[in-house]
């Protein structure tokens, strides 16, 4: 069981609600992910409307929402917007995303560190999205971050774990849970996220996008299941030598 | 430093020969490569990439579906004024044209706002000619303040304004500026562009540096096609926006390719781009740049848009109007240009999730900008 802050979650597969092609879609692809954790674009929802379409298809008791702050490039915007969406949404969680690059999405680490303090001291659940940077995630784990969620390639890029070398030194150092966001693009992506250790994915395009999306859903929590089940097992190491048939040091033994 | 500089090392006439000279192997071997250069988008336009219409089509597809997935934005354009004093020769509101002016009231404004707000839209394209005696800076800061209440988003296709003036109506709550050179040809823009503030070729060509400088979170970019030849408009277009991409990184692109369209007494299009070619186009766009968004405006035919929401386009309009009161006003008053689909957004809507894809009204936030 995986514990952020104070909610606990039987699935470690997050998920996000971007690029469905439709709420209903939407819908039954999340509900076929048994994810517990999805995350809301402020910017998508209209919080003024009580009928607003998404969240209407959001209701379900196992579904929290974490509402986040794309769109936003600065530290001082976001936290406006983050007291915006706990207001709307009635949700201390904000999933903290300050992109001010809009063509690749990454994320700015600064900016983001700076918005982590303010926002710990108003009293946010804050799980920020970074860069693989392991030396960020500490400084954002002090600065009051209940989880980090650093990427596996760009977003929606489907490239699978190409940080994977940084996702391991942060899931060594990490005290609180690691959450490889952006750029899984397969199942087997998630397993190996899973398998690495990290405490749970979040996976968006590569469920939307799918030919058929409620399958995918249900691969990815499948193949999430699949990777935790792993690494709770321990892995045996991988090794690219073949033992030497006549031992190197056998000679010591000869006199 | 602006645009202006990159603009100087390309010759029309080289780019031109250099697209018309591309042959079959340069076209696969722009589809085949995972980054694109300005290289590769000379021959994904080039007479050659024609033969390749169906893979281009395939490619640039899929491309749009990863990044943007299964939506596609709605716009509607509100037209505030007709007054200007610029004499273009294809535009219906230019200065030498004998139509009723008028710009909108406080309370006209409200009026067309309440229809467009009933079809269901969220994200506004306030449009106007060029009056700056009447329609200045001042006239958008009181218009910003009365509609940004009732609006997600709202974007702006007025006269190129100086960098100060970006910066006093961004922080209103606008949030992208369309500008669109007309054509890069020299010459011709000179002939097209006679009278006016218009008439001066680089205030325009370096609108979009002052844009980005005033840090506009959105701009677009585009020629009117039918002024000169499509393909080498179109890579000066390109080159803008790789220009634009790398100095302004914060900003975030929108390309549109308008075709010229009819109106009273009107200029006949000089080049002619048949549908197919504007297909190609649209797939070239794409495939060389994976991020841009495409916008696609009720200037084209029902079924061409049918189709190419599923090619690349990611925005487009419904149920538009193209005069100053035209929602609700003074909806007989004459049009800037001939609408040709006039299927109502509620229709569109439809068709777009008939197409498999969702109808996106909202996709931003006023308060995302910190009015201080």
């Amino acid at each position: 069981m995986l514990t952020i802050a104070d909610k606990t979650f039987q699935s470690r597969l997050f998920t996000g609600t971007g690029k469905f092609s439709s709420a209903k879609v939407m819908e039954e692809a999340l509900l076929a992910s048994g994810s517990e954790l999805v995350t809301v674009a402020l910017r998508r929802v209209n919080v003024h409307d009580a009928g607003d379409d998404m969240l209407n298809h959001l209701t379900h008791n196992h579904i929290h929402l974490l509402p986040n702050t794309s769109g936003v490039r600065t530290a001082k915007e976001a936290v406006f917007a983050a007291q915006l969406a706990r207001e709307a949404l009635e949700t201390n969680w904000l999933k903290l995303e300050i992109h001010p690059d809009p063509k690749y999405l990454l994320p700015d680490p600064i900016e983001t560190l700076k918005a982590t303090e303010e926002l710990a001291k108003l009293g946010f659940v804050i799980l920020p999205y970074v860069h693989a940077d392991p030396v960020l995630c500490k400084r954002l784990e002090a600065a009051g971050a209940s989880a980090v969620m650093p990427l596996g390639s760009p977003i929606g890029s489907n490239k699978g774990l190409k940080t994977i070398d940084f996702l391991e030194i942060i899931i060594e150092q990490s005290k609180v849970p690691v959450v490889i966001d952006a750029g899984i693009g397969a199942p087997s992506d998630a397993a190996k996220a899973m398998e690495i250790g990290a405490d749970a994915v979040l996976v968006n395009t590569a469920i939307a996008v799918a030919g058929d999306p409620v399958a995918m859903a249900e691969a990815f929590k499948l193949a999430v299941r699949a990777g935790r089940m792993a690494y709770e097992a321990k892995l045996g190491l991988k090794s690219d030598l073949a033992e030497a048939s006549s031992p190197l040091t056998a000679f010591l033994d000869e006199f | 430093m602006s645009f202006k500089d990159e603009f100087a090392r390309h010759s029309w006439d080289t780019v031109k020969e250099a697209i018309y000279s591309k042959t079959a192997s340069d076209v696969e071997k722009a589809l085949s490569a995972t980054k694109r250069s300005l290289e590769d988008f000379k021959a994904l336009i080039s007479p050659a990439a024609a033969a390749y219409l169906e893979p281009m089509a395939k490619l640039s597809r899929q491309l749009t579906r990863k990044r943007f997935g299964n939506t596609i934005q709605m716009y509607v354009p509100l037209y505030l004024s007709n007054e200007c004093t610029n004499i273009c020769t294809y535009c219906g509101f230019s200065l030498d044209n004998k139509v009723r002016r008028r710009t909108l009231t406080n309370d006209e404004i409200l009026r067309e706002v309440e229809v467009i707000k009933s079809m269901g839209y969220e994200h506004v394209l306030l449009v106007t000619g060029e009056a700056n005696q009447t329609v200045h800076v001042e006239y958008f800061k009181k218009v910003l303040n009365l509609i940004r209440p009732h609006f997600a988003q709202v974007s702006m296709e007025v006269q190129p304004l100086d960098r100060d003036e970006y910066e006093e109506l961004i922080p209103l709550g606008l949030h992208s500026v369309l500008v669109y050179q007309e054509t890069y040809h020299q010459d011709d823009y000179r002939k097209h562009h006679p009278k006016g503030k218009k008439a001066n070729f680089n205030y325009r060509l370096e609108t979009p540096d002052r844009l980005g400088q005033a840090g506009i979170h959105k701009m677009g970019l585009g020629v009117l096609i039918g002024l000169e030849d499509w393909r080498t408009d179109s890579f000066f277009t390109a080159l803008h926006l790789s220009y634009l991409e790398k100095t302004y990184w914060q900003t975030r692109y929108s390309l549109s390719f308008p075709r010229l369209r009819p109106f009273s007494g009107g200029l006949e299009p000089k080049v002619e781009m048949s549908d197919r070619e504007l297909v190609q186009l649209i797939c070239a766009y794409r495939i060389f740049n994976e991020e841009v968004e495409l916008s696609l405006s009720t200037r084209e035919s029902e079924k061409f848009r049918n189709h190419c929401i599923q090619l690349g386009v990611t925005s487009i309009s419904a149920g538009s109007k193209t005069n100053p009161g035209g929602y609700a006003v003074e909806p007989e008053s004459l049009e800037q240009f001939e609408i040709s689909d006039e299927r109502s957004p509620a229709e569109i809507a439809r068709m777009i999730r008939n197409a498999g894809y969702e109808p996106v009204w909202k996709d931003w936030d006023v308060s995302l900008i910190l009015n201080d």
